[in-house]
């Protein structure tokens, strides 16, 4: 049943954009670009879920294995994201790089990958940095929060493939997720969790 | 009866007004006649192809760019000035050579091109227009449509004598 939910609310916003008239005007590197960000925000929705244990059927561990995995896919799929945008219009991205881009979206969407490429690093550098747990998994989920709310930001402003209802309920959940996961994992409180 | 010309609340609410009004440009030295000249917008000259012909209209039309062109100072229209014209539309990308196209003002420094349709790109709809003939200063225009569903866009231009 969850996952059955999971599996319509991610289809559905992706189902509408590609039914977008817009895609007609634009060349398939674009195309792809766009549909890279929408799908890295979808992952973003499935992130949360599998670092709480919320999916039936996933043991804990497992899950946590999956989110490195999927991690590193959304690593992934940002950067065919901004490549593809790169290689459609250099000096927009590059205008977006240096925050000096006349549209407010294109700041957050630059804020949202620096925060997922820290979030990944954090990630990989968890042996061998040693942070004690606690403070890791602050620096981790701060981070994550940071990447789900400036993507959500830099998604509603955007005028583009996705269609704004489906957009706006993909949003919503994405944030509603984070803020589920990051309440029941306790990772502000002062007690040390179970791994 | 004021004993003193300034105390410290005055002299810190001086202070300060002077420094904002100092440092926030609104300090300007008065222009002989008034009307100021448009600055380039963030982002305008983007995929901007210097050189692009004089044409008709660009592509198969059925959408207006238009606006004037006036000098700075005394507002003076200024005729047979070139503005270049690009933007996404229906037919093609910013970058492609067939989205760009140039037109002249006519005696009362009105432009007027059809186009196609300009569809939203990188999350705006939005063109780009250039004026870079050199008599006067480069600027670069970036307006954005209030709907996507607009067939017509305006963008004005007040320029400086180099």
């Amino acid at each position: 049943m969850i996952w059955a939910g999971l599996a319509f609310v991610v289809a559905l916003p992706v189902a509408l954009a590609a039914t977008s008239p817009l895609l007609a005007w634009r060349q398939p590197i674009y195309i792809a670009a766009g549909f890279a960000g929408i799908a890295a925000m979808a992952l973003m929705l499935v992130q949360p879920l599998l670092a709480a244990g919320y999916l039936p059927r996933l043991s804990m561990q497992r899950g946590r294995r999956i989110h490195r995995w999927v991690g590193g896919i959304l690593v992934a799929t940002v950067a065919v994201h901004v490549v593809g945008l790169w290689i459609t219009s250099p000096p927009d991205v590059v205008d977006a790089l240096l925050f000096r881009s006349p549209t407010p979206f294109s700041a957050w969407g630059v804020i949202a990958m620096w925060a997922l490429m820290a979030v990944a690093l954090v990630a990989v550098l968890r042996r061998p940095l040693r942070l004690r747990p606690r403070i890791w998994r602050m620096c981790h989920t701060s981070l994550g929060l940071l990447v789900v709310v400036s993507t959500v930001i830099h998604a509603v402003q955007i005028e583009g493939t996705m269609e704004p209802l489906s957009k706006l309920m993909l949003c919503a959940l994405v944030l509603a997720a984070a803020q589920k996961a990051v309440a029941s994992l306790g990772v502000w409180s002062k007690r040390s969790l179970p791994r | 009866m004021i004993t003193k010309l300034f105390n410290r609340r005055t002299l810190l609410a001086t202070f300060g007004a002077g420094l904002t009004t100092g440092t926030s440009g609104l300090l300007v030295p008065a222009t002989a006649k008034g009307l100021a000249p448009t600055t380039s917008m963030r982002g305008g000259s983007n995929n901007y192809r210097p050189g692009a012909p004089i044409v008709e209209r660009i592509g198969g039309g059925g959408f207006w760019m238009s606006g004037t062109v006036r000098r700075a100072g005394d507002g003076m229209p200024l005729a047979g000035q070139r503005i270049q014209i690009w933007a996404h539309t229906t037919e093609g990308h910013e970058r492609d050579w067939h989205s760009h196209g140039a037109t002249l003002t006519d005696s009362n420094g009105v432009f007027r091109l059809e186009m196609p349709q300009i569809v939203p790109a990188f999350g705006q709809p939005h063109g780009h227009l250039a004026y870079d003939s050199g008599d006067y200063e480069t600027v670069f225009l970036r307006p954005v449509m209030r709907s996507a569903k607009d067939t017509s866009l305006e963008a004005h231009f007040v320029l400086q004598p180099v």
